[in-house]
């Protein structure tokens, strides 16, 4: 008989299995995830705080001898003064961004390198990949805050931000290497990167437009948390006096405040400033990659009942 | 208590070991409810076996969670009872609280879920899956004892005592889903569910798994529940076979009754289109997809795809109704007030592809 | 006539996983067989999990070098190829999968399973040629454009997204697909369509098709030879209607005995299967199978019974066939692929009696004018 059939119009259902798996609309889904929209918030307010600070402030009273010494917080020196007369206001505006540079700027390298060498070690394998995690797992024990105490010790004069930032990468880039690069042992065996092979993709082609896409949320996560190490270990530095001494960053406030004896001058203001900056940046920080960690393991997302 | 519902009067008896009855389960999801099961009744005899059978998405494994009250959110049971009878009284299982089921499940009812060998912890030997579940219902069992009940349940599935010492990784497939089913008897229920069972095992290892399935069932005078979608597995397996499509019952039958004379026109489809060892290529698809269960369609829900649909189908949702004795179909061919109109008829059981035409790209339709 | 040219060649390929002293698996031991460019065939290759269906289908598309062996690819050596051989052997042989979501990576639309390889191997050129492509591709296997391209894999239903798979291959148009369990993730009631796509594709544009399977029934519907594996190594294969209607083979008889045949009057029997105790060992030193086979004899047990022809068209590489048989059995060695029947019907389409000029000679559907 072999007679065709007409006329059948299947609903056009744009989901054929009952509604359990989808793709949420970003709005939608940031409306859930609030870790990550206090996160975002808090920092977003903080880079407000440093864009639009100069219009309020002029940067300049940041210096020495700009204002006049030890004053506590009032109208006109809403942070107060320190001791050699900076406007700590001015201080903030200033240094924040600066720390903000240092832990962007080291996070940033560090990811990247991080990732390109725990894509290859994981996706290569052979030679390659025990080479690789070899140099990791030998880094990954070096005590990275002595090592960095050594090195800015040892820089002739001033260090600058950059270098700063540099210094602080170099160490910091095992731990993105070796999560990302187990990451994708996982994910190497998956059917689609074999239809990938299948279709014709050489194997740095598959690496990268296969298999990162589906890091994304992960990379992420990871660049939050380089960030947040690099910042604490810059801080960490410049609280030693290693720093750059002619910038007013966080942690130079905080490495002259201890020197000057603030605390039992009375001078609570100096050091508060800087504390209460880092403590929400940190926060902030913290929060977004809780947040986007909820992203990258579907599994801690709440269901909603 | 026995439904008051004319209509399903039949389908639930008072000598019921398990009753079913107008049960509903639905998913909240931003899209809207999407009704997973949308009414279902029926009785489980006491040490039968019956079969629920459908394709993804008819909620039969649905139906499996919610007896157990295994349903977690956004799912919930919005409707119906689940009565399990035992000696005098009857409970009904959708009501009960958190902790009443919990001490119910194994003990009065059990499940063997799906990929259920994958659900071993693979940290814990075997023993100690025993240990564990005895310790949860009874208290202060006496390592002997578990010991014992261990090796006693080990040896109903054809296993050695010793078996009870290893970790699941060095078991078989086969072994493990054993050790499932073992598992699920330790507290001898009344009503086993077992959800695909064989589903990832081999044709050899699954008839094997099966017999001892069946073995166990007679031994305890369980009645079992088997829920899958290889209607060969169950045509050898079940006494009595219920079919699903789009979370409701549309026809259920004793197993003979149903291959011998199927009656709604979506089971004779899935019985055509098996393949068979009797003749080779010919081959019987089913067109369509089933409906989104977001947007269920007024009356049947299989008139899109039907090809007996009359114009009442797309108006009217057809109850399930008793057409022979013992026979259910939720069809308006069997309404017995109902004038068929035929307005469409769309043969698409009659595709047989002959193997040399030359014509066809080997599909007479579109989906 | 002129000789055949071999597609794919497997030459005493053996997989070893692990250290076979201290338990490693011995997932397929020493097999030979070859896979022809000329002439269209349909295999079934069976068997239970670890049987080494897996790590053949693996091998075959060079995702897997052999412990010991070669896989050549019209004569080459395929671990040693140089770039172009290896693209070449990329567009001429393809797969279909198993899992209908695992293939697609979940961060692109479907039409990425298409447009790569379109690209890749420069089936068209430009988004208008490439589109129409697709499009006709998808509606090869009964799959509206609209309502597929442009959508996300977990937005189809899983028969959708396989008829997608089968979609691609057939745009690839290759000379041989492996199929591994394309159907067993997919619901019955598609089942048969999808099987009806294969079996089309290879009668009527000739393509090559090695089905891997554990159910029986499927490959007995659609396809022409099969090859029953049991622990890495041929226990029976032939035509598959002599195989599966009449087996010789404990084992193969064991398998269809235990096909869950939809007809309750037609219940498994009562006769005791024999018990799988020993599931877990691995006795190799002579018959594989001897652990659970109820004829098992002495010699069974010490030697590894040949591959005995039975007929023409069948082997078994049991001791009983030359107990059944009174004159002395011809035992195939190396390459296995002669005991294969090839389709007459397969034969006539592809015009054996032309030259073989290497080119691949594809009758489409809108050209067939036979």
């Amino acid at each position: 008989m072999g007679t065709i059939l007409v006329g059948q119009v299947a609903p056009a259902a744009d989901t054929a299995t009952p509604g359990i798996r989808r793709k949420l609309g970003i709005a939608t889904y940031l409306k859930r995830n609030p870790k990550l929209i206090a996160g975002l918030l808090m920092f977003s307010s903080l880079l407000l705080f440093s864009a639009l600070g100069p219009l309020f402030i002029d940067r300049e009273l940041a210096r020495p001898m700009s204002a006049i010494p030890s004053q506590p917080p009032s109208s006109t020196f809403p942070f107060g003064t320190d001791d050699q007369g900076r406007n700590l206001l001015a201080v903030a505006v200033v240094g924040l961004p600066l720390t903000l540079q240092v832990g962007l700027i080291a996070g940033f390298v560090a990811i990247v390198l991080g990732t390109v060498l725990g894509l290859t070690a994981g996706y290569v394998g052979g030679i390659t990949d025990m080479l690789i995690r070899g140099i990791c797992d030998i880094l990954l024990t070096v005590p990275g805050l002595v090592v960095l105490i050594t090195v800015a010790a040892s820089i002739q004069g001033a260090i600058s931000v950059q270098m700063m930032a540099l210094v602080v990468a170099s160490l910091a880039w095992m731990w993105p290497a070796r999560t990302i690069r187990s990451q994708v042992l996982t994910l190497r065996e998956r059917a689609y990167v074999q239809m990938a092979k299948l279709s014709g993709m050489k194997t740095p082609e598959i690496i990268f437009r296969e298999i990162m896409p589906n890091l994304l949320p992960f990379l992420a996560a990871s660049f939050v948390g380089s960030v947040a190490a690099a910042i604490l270990a810059s801080i960490g530095l410049e609280a030693l006096g290693l720093g750059p001494q002619n910038e007013p960053t966080l942690g130079m406030t905080i490495y002259w405040a201890i020197s000057f004896n603030a605390v039992i001058r009375g001078m609570w203001w100096w050091l508060t400033m800087p504390i209460v900056a880092i403590v929400i940046l940190f926060i902030s920080l913290f929060m977004i990659s809780a947040g986007l960690d909820e992203i990258a393991n579907p599994r801690l997302r709440k269901v909603s009942s | 208590m026995i439904s008051t519902q004319p209509v399903t009067r039949g389908l639930i008896a008072p000598t019921d070991v398990l009753a079913v009855d107008d049960l509903q389960v639905s998913y909240r999801s931003d899209r809207g409810e999407v009704r997973a099961v949308g009414g279902v009744t029926f009785g489980l005899k006491p040490g039968e076996r019956l079969g629920l059978v459908g394709e993804s998405g008819c909620g039969k494994t649905t139906t499996a969670l919610a007896i157990m009250r295994l349903i977690r959110p956004p799912g919930r049971i919005v409707g119906g009872r689940i009565l399990l009878r035992d000696g005098g009284g009857e409970i009904d299982l959708a009501s009960l609280s958190d902790e009443r089921m919990r001490r119910t499940r194994l003990s009065e009812v059990a499940l063997i879920p799906q990929g259920s060998m994958n659900s071993l912890n693979p940290v814990k030997r075997i023993g100690d899956h025993f240990a564990d579940s005895i310790q949860a219902h009874e208290r202060r069992v006496p390592d002997s004892e578990i010991r014992d009940r261990t090796a006693d349940v080990l040896k109903m599935v054809g296993l050695r005592e010793s078996t009870a010492k290893l970790y699941p990784h060095e078991l078989s497939g086969g072994m493990k889903q054993r050790v499932c089913i073992a598992l699920s008897i330790t507290l001898s229920p009344k009503v086993i569910i077992a959800d695909e069972p064989t589903s990832a095992l081999d044709v050899v290892v699954q008839r094997h798994v099966m017999e001892t399935l069946g073995a166990v069932q007679q031994r305890l005078n369980a009645a079992v529940i088997l829920v899958g979608h290889d209607m060969g597995l169950l045509a050898q397996f079940v006494d009595r076979l219920g079919v699903m499509y789009a979370g409701k019952l549309v026809e259920l039958a004793p197993i003979k009754d149903l291959f011998e004379n199927p009656l709604h026109p979506y089971t004779r489809l899935l019985i055509s289109s098996l393949p068979t060892l009797d003749q080779r290529g010919t081959f019987h698809g089913v067109p369509g997809l089933p409906p989104s269960l977001l947007n269920l369609p007024v009356g049947c829900l299989f008139a899109p795809r039907c090809p007996s649909v009359m114009e009442r189908c797309s108006v009217e949702t057809p109850p399930l109704q008793e057409v022979a004795p013992g026979h259910w179909a939720a069809c308006h061919l069997y309404r017995t007030t109902a004038v068929p109109v035929v307005t469409a008829v769309v043969a698409a059981n009659e595709t047989e592809m002959p193997r040399d035409a030359g014509g066809h790209n080997g599909l007479p339709y579109r989906e | 006539m002129p000789p055949m040219t071999n597609l794919l060649e497997m030459r005493n390929v053996t997989q070893v996983f692990g250290d076979v002293n201290k338990g490693g698996t011995v997932a397929v031991d020493n097999l030979s067989y070859t896979i022809s460019a000329d002439q269209p065939s349909f295999t079934a290759v069976v068997g239970e999990s670890g049987s080494g269906k897996t790590t053949i289908a693996r091998i075959l598309l060079g995702f897997q070098e052999p412990s010991e062996g070669q896989v050549l690819y019209r004569g080459h050596d395929l671990a040693k190829a140089p770039r172009d051989i290896s693209n070449q052997f990329r567009r001429e042989v393809q797969a279909v999968f198993q899992d209908p979501f695992e293939v697609y990576n979940p961060f692109y639309k479907v039409d990425h399973i298409l447009d790569v390889p379109i690209k890749k191997f420069k089936l068209a050129s430009g988004r208008a040629a490439t589109r129409a492509l697709m499009e006709e591709a998808l509606t090869r296997v009964g799959l509206r454009p609209e309502e597929t391209l442009g959508r996300y894999p977990h937005q189809l239903s899983g028969g959708q997204r396989q008829r997608i798979t089968v979609a691609r291959a057939i745009l690839l148009k290759p000379r041989l697909i492996v199929a591994d369990e394309p159907v067993s993730m997919v619901d019955a009631s598609l089942r048969a369509t999808i099987l009806q796509t294969l079996r089309a594709l290879n009668e009527d544009l000739g393509i090559s098709f090695v089905y891997i399977t554990h159910d029986l029934t499927t490959a007995y519907q659609v396809s022409d030879n099969i090859l029953v594996l049991y622990r890495g190594r041929v226990a029976e294969m032939g035509d598959v209607t002599s195989v599966i209607k009449n087996p010789q083979h404990p084992y193969t008889q064991l398998l269809v005995a235990s096909i869950p045949l939809p007809d309750p009057n037609r219940r498994w029997g009562e006769n005791v299967v024999a018990a799988s105790q020993d599931e877990m060992s691995d006795f190799r030193a002579g018959c594989t199978f001897a652990p659970r086979c109820p004829y098992v004899m002495d010699i069974c047990r010490s030697t590894v019974p040949p591959l005995y022809q039975i007929d023409p068209h069948r082997a078994s590489a049991c001791f009983l066939a030359p107990q059944a048989n009174p004159d002395d059995l011809p035992t195939v060695e190396g390459d296995v692929t002669g005991v294969f029947q090839p389709s007459e019907r397969l034969l006539a389409l592809t015009g054996a009696s032309d030259g073989g000029s290497g080119d691949p000679l594809i009758t489409d559907i809108a050209s067939q004018t036979r």
